[in-house]
C-alpha cells in the first residue's frame, strides 16, 4: 500500500480495490449501536485545514474516531497561520507533536506535495483537497457508490460503467481525481461543461468531453454533478447563471432521460437551482446524502491501510531492535 | 599596475594565442606577447567580459535576497563584468536618485559595471511616465528603460515611452505579458497546468504584446528589446518583425533554454519563474532562435529570493531564480556543446550585442589592442555539479542544483584587475 494519498492517480487498480473492499467491510461499523473499531488506538490523526470545508473535516473526523484514532483539529482560522506562519513551520510544529498522520486541506494546488515531499511531516499525508488539483477520497467515495450501485461486486472494478460528470470541470478537484481514478477502475468518463470550463490540454486526461449536456445522458450509468460558483459568471465563463442552468443544469426532463438504473451525484455544497434542481436533488434515484454515509467508511479504509500498515512495520521494526539488543 | 599576459588561451574559441594588458588596456594579442604576471591560459576559452542585460540585485529594499556588491561577486564568478541593475527595487528605480545610488555601489563594490535600468513608469504603475530624460542624464547614464516584472501594457504609454526615449538613444525593454490573460498565473499553460491545477500563464499573453509592440516601435520608428522570450510563437513574431526591418532586439534566459514545465509537476516552487518554465517545443524554439539570430542575446533574469519565499507551497511562492553563476556553463551546454554556436558567437550574444543594446561604450569590445582589459578565462573541459551553497549571492534559489553542467569560469578580469582568479573570487577586489 502506498504511504501517502496524494493524488487519485497514485493508486493502481489493486489498491483503489482494496480500498473499495475495506470500506465496504466498515460500512458495516456505521449501522452498530456502537459505532468504533479499537484499530487506531494511541494514534494521532491531525486534520490540518487551512479552507473552509466543515463536511470534509467532520467526515475524516468520524472515520478517524470510530477506528479509536486520536483527533486533532487544526484550522486555519483562529491559528498561528492567520498570524503568517508558514506551512512549513505549521507542519513541523505538528510533526513535534507526533502526528502519525496530517489530513490537509489547503487552497493551493500541490500544497500536500510539498508536506510530503519536503518532509516536514513523517507521517502520512492524505489530500483532503488542494486547490483546483484533486480531492481523493472523494474520487473513492464516488467510485464506492458507483460500485454498490452499478454492479454490487465486491472485488471488482467499474469496467465498461459509462460516468458523466457535468459542470465546471476546469475549477474542479472532484473531477480531476474522478477522471483518474475511474479511468483505473476501467468506467467511461465524458465530461460535460461550456467551452470556458474545460482546461486547456483536457483532450491528453483519460476522458471524452463534450459541450452538450443533452447529448450525454442516454448511455449514463451516473451523473455527477459539479457545483459551480454563481462568481464565475463575473469572469465571464458563462453569461449568466440562468443560462448555465438552462444548458448545463439537471433537471426532471433531463433526469427522464437517463437509463432507468442510472444514479444521480453531487459531492456537495449543492447549489440547488444552479446546476441541479430540487426535484432532481431529492429524487429516489438520487445517491447524494449516501454519498456522505459512504464518506465516513472510504475514509476510515484510506486511514485503516495507511496507518495500519506503517503500525506493523514499527512494530516489527521495534522487535528486530530489542532483538539486537 | 603591473602588466599581465595570458599565454595559450583560445581567443573566443580559436587557436591558442597569447593576451597581455596594462593599466587596464589590452597591449598586445599574438603570439610571444610579454607581461610580469603570466596566467597560463592553456585549455581556456578567453572572451570579452560578459554582459548582463536583465539582472535584479535587489538593493534598495531587499537587501536579504540581494545587494548590489554580492550580485556583483555572483556576476564576476559568472564570467560578467557588466550587469544592468533592473528597476523593481523598493523604492522604484524611477528617479536619478535611485539610478545614481545603484550605479555608486556598483561602482564601489569593484567587481563589474553595475548599469542601472530605469522603470518606464513612476512606481512601475503603468501609468504616468518616470522622469527618464532625468535617469539619463544622471551619473547613471540610463539607456534602458524597464518596468520588468511588470508589463508595460497600455499601448498609449508604451507608444509615448517608445517614442520619448529616441532623443537620448535609450530603448525600452518590455516584459510582455498581458495582465488580464495572466491574472493569478502560476505556470505555463498548457496540458500540464490542467492537470495539476495550477492557473495557466498562456503563451498568447506574451505574444499578444510582442506582436503588439513591434507594430509600434515600427509605427513611431523605435527600437525595442523583448526581454525573456520564452515561445515558440515569440521566435515566429521577432523572426517577422526583423524581415520587416523593424529595430527590435530578443533575450532569452538560460533557464528557458534548459529547462521546461515538466518539472512543475514536482510542484517544488525552486522552479517557479515569470514568465514561466515552457514546453519542450518552446525549449527547442528558442535555441533554434538563438542559433539563427533571431534572439539577439543571452539574459539572465538573475532573480535573487530569500529562503522562505520559496520553502512553501507553489502559489505562495515567489516567481524568479538565480542565474549569473551559472548562465555560461547553460549556454555551453545547451548551445556550444550541441554544435549551434561557437564560442565567437557567444561572446556576441552574451557580451557584444548585450553591450550595444544597453549602450554601454566600454564593455562587449573585441580583444584587441588598446580595447579595455575586460576578459573571462573558461574551461569549457571542467564539469560542476551543482550546488546551491556555492554561491556568492545572498540566496539559494538555484534552478540547477545537483545538475552537473559544463564549464567554469577560471578568471575574470574588469579593466585589468581579476575579480575571480585560479577559479576563485578575489576578496576586496575595490582595492
Amino acid at each position: 500500500m502506498i504511504k501517502n494519498l496524494l493524488s487519485a492517480g497514485d493508486l493502481d487498480r489493486a489498491d483503489a480495490i482494496r480500498i473499495l473492499d475495506t470500506a465496504e467491510e466498515l460500512l458495516g461499523v456505521a449501522s452498530r449501536p456502537i459505532k468504533k473499531l479499537p484499530t487506531l488506538r494511541g494514534r494521532t490523526v491531525v486534520n490540518l485545514f487551512f479552507e473552509d470545508s466543515t463536511r470534509t473535516r467532520i467526515s475524516f473526523e468520524a472515520a478517524a474516531k470510530r477506528l479509536s484514532a486520536d483527533v486533532i483539529n487544526f484550522s486555519a482560522k483562529g491559528s498561528s497561520v492567520s498570524k503568517g506562519e508558514s506551512l512549513k513551520d505549521t507542519a513541523l510544529t505538528l510533526q513535534a507533536m507526533g502526528a502519525d498522520a496530517v489530513i490537509i486541506r489547503h487552497h493551493s494546488s500541490g500544497a500536500p506535495h510539498r508536506l510530503a515531499q519536503a518532509k516536514w511531516t513523517k507521517g502520512a499525508v492524505i489530500n483532503a483537497g488542494d486547490g483546483t488539483h484533486e480531492h481523493p477520497t472523494q474520487a473513492l467515495l464516488d467510485a464506492f457508490t458507483m460500485r454498490r450501485h452499478l454492479t454490487g461486486s465486491v472485488g471488482g472494478d467499474l469496467q465498461g460503467k459509462n460516468v458523466t460528470i457535468v459542470g465546471d470541470v476546469l475549477h474542479s478537484r472532484v473531477a480531476r481525481s474522478n477522471a483518474l481514478l475511474l479511468d483505473t477502475l476501467g468506467a467511461n468518463v465524458t465530461l460535460v461543461a461550456p467551452p470556458t470550463l474545460l482546461p486547456v490540454g483536457v483532450d491528453h486526461w483519460p476522458v471524452k468531453t463534450s459541450y452538450d449536456l443533452d447529448s450525454s445522458l442516454e448511455k449514463a450509468d451516473a451523473v455527477m454533478m459539479l457545483r459551480v460558483q454563481a462568481e464565475r459568471m463575473n469572469a465571464s465563463y458563462f453569461p449568466s447563471a440562468r443560462e448555465y442552468s438552462r444548458r448545463y443544469g439537471l433537471d426532471t426532463t433531463r433526469l427522464n432521460r437517463l437509463p432507468d438504473h442510472a444514479i444521480v451525484m453531487h459531492p456537495g455544497p449543492m447549489n440547488r437551482g444552479m446546476e441541479i434542481t430540487a426535484d432532481v436533488a431529492d429524487h429516489v434515484r438520487s445517491v447524494i446524502v449516501e454519498q456522505v454515509t459512504n464518506g465516513v467508511a472510504v475514509r476510515m479504509a484510506v486511514l485503516y491501510l495507511l496507518l495500519g500498515g506503517a503500525a506493523d512495520e514499527s512494530t516489527t521494526e521495534d522487535s528486530s531492535t530489542k532483538d539486537r539488543e | 599596475m603591473t602588466s599581465t599576459v595570458i599565454r595559450g588561451a583560445r581567443l573566443l574559441g580559436a587557436e591558442p594565442t597569447d593576451i597581455a594588458f596594462e593599466d587596464g588596456v589590452i597591449t598586445a594579442v599574438g603570439d610571444g606577447a610579454t607581461g610580469h604576471d603570466a596566467i597560463d591560459g592553456t585549455g581556456l576559452v578567453a572572451l570579452p567580459g560578459l554582459v548582463d542585460l536583465h539582472t535584479h540585485v535587489r538593493e534598495p529594499g531587499r537587501e536579504d535576497a540581494e545587494t548590489v556588491l554580492t550580485g556583483s561577486m555572483a556576476a564576476a564568478r559568472g564570467g560578467f563584468t557588466c550587469v544592468h541593475a533592473m528597476a523593481n527595487t523598493e523604492p522604484v528605480a524611477d528617479t536619478a536618485g535611485v539610478v545614481e545610488q545603484v550605479w555608486r555601489l556598483g561602482r564601489e563594490g569593484g567587481y563589474c559595471d553595475v548599469q542601472p535600468v530605469g522603470a518606464v513608469t513612476v512606481g512601475l504603475q503603468g501609468a504616468q511616465l518616470a522622469e527618464l530624460g532625468a535617469m539619463a542624464d544622471s551619473a547613471a547614464g540610463v539607456r534602458v528603460f524597464s518596468d520588468d516584472g511588470k508589463c508595460v501594457s497600455d499601448a498609449v504609454l508604451m507608444r509615448r515611452a517608445l517614442e520619448y526615449v529616441k532623443a537620448f538613444d535609450g530603448v525600452i525593454a518590455q516584459h510582455a505579458q498581458e495582465p488580464r490573460l495572466t491574472e493569478g498565473a502560476q505556470m505555463n499553460e498548457g496540458p500540464l497546468s490542467g492537470e495539476l491545477g495550477l492557473v495557466g500563464w498562456p503563451a498568447v499573453a506574451e505574444e499578444a504584446i510582442i506582436a503588439r509592440d513591434v507594430l509600434l516601435a515600427e509605427h513611431v520608428g523605435s527600437r525595442l528589446h523583448v526581454c525573456h522570450l520564452s515561445t515558440r510563437g515569440s521566435v515566429e513574431i521577432i523572426r517577422w518583425a526583423k524581415s520587416r526591418g523593424i529595430d527590435v532586439t530578443a533575450e532569452v534566459t538560460p533557464h528557458h533554454l534548459l529547462l521546461s514545465d515538466d518539472l512543475v509537476r514536482s510542484y517544488d516552487p525552486i522552479y517557479k519563474v515569470n514568465p514561466p518554465l515552457r514546453s519542450n517545443d518552446d525549449v527547442e524554439a528558442v535555441r533554434e532562435g538563438l542559433a539563427d539570430g533571431t534572439i539577439d542575446i543571452v539574459a539572465t533574469d538573475h532573480a535573487p529570493h530569500p529562503m522562505e519565499d520559496k520553502e512553501c507551497e507553489w502559489s505562495a511562492a515567489a516567481f524568479g531564480m538565480l542565474g549569473l553563476e551559472t548562465a555560461l556553463s547553460v549556454v555551453q551546454q545547451t548551445m556550444v556543446d550541441t554544435g549551434r554556436l561557437t564560442w565567437a558567437q557567444v561572446a556576441d550574444k552574451m557580451s557584444t550585442k548585450p553591450a550595444s543594446i544597453g549602450r554601454v561604450e566600454n564593455q562587449g569590445r573585441p580583444l584587441a589592442v588598446g580595447e579595455p582589459a575586460n576578459i573571462v578565462l573558461v574551461d569549457p573541459s571542467a564539469k560542476r555539479t551543482i550546488d546551491p551553497r556555492d554561491t556568492a549571492s545572498l540566496s539559494r534559489n538555484n534552478p540547477y542544483s545537483g545538475l552537473t553542467l559544463p564549464g567554469e569560469v577560471v578568471a575574470t578580469f574588469l579593466r585589468g584587475r581579476p575579480t575571480v582568479r585560479d577559479r576563485a573570487l578575489v576578496e576586496g577586489s575595490n582595492a
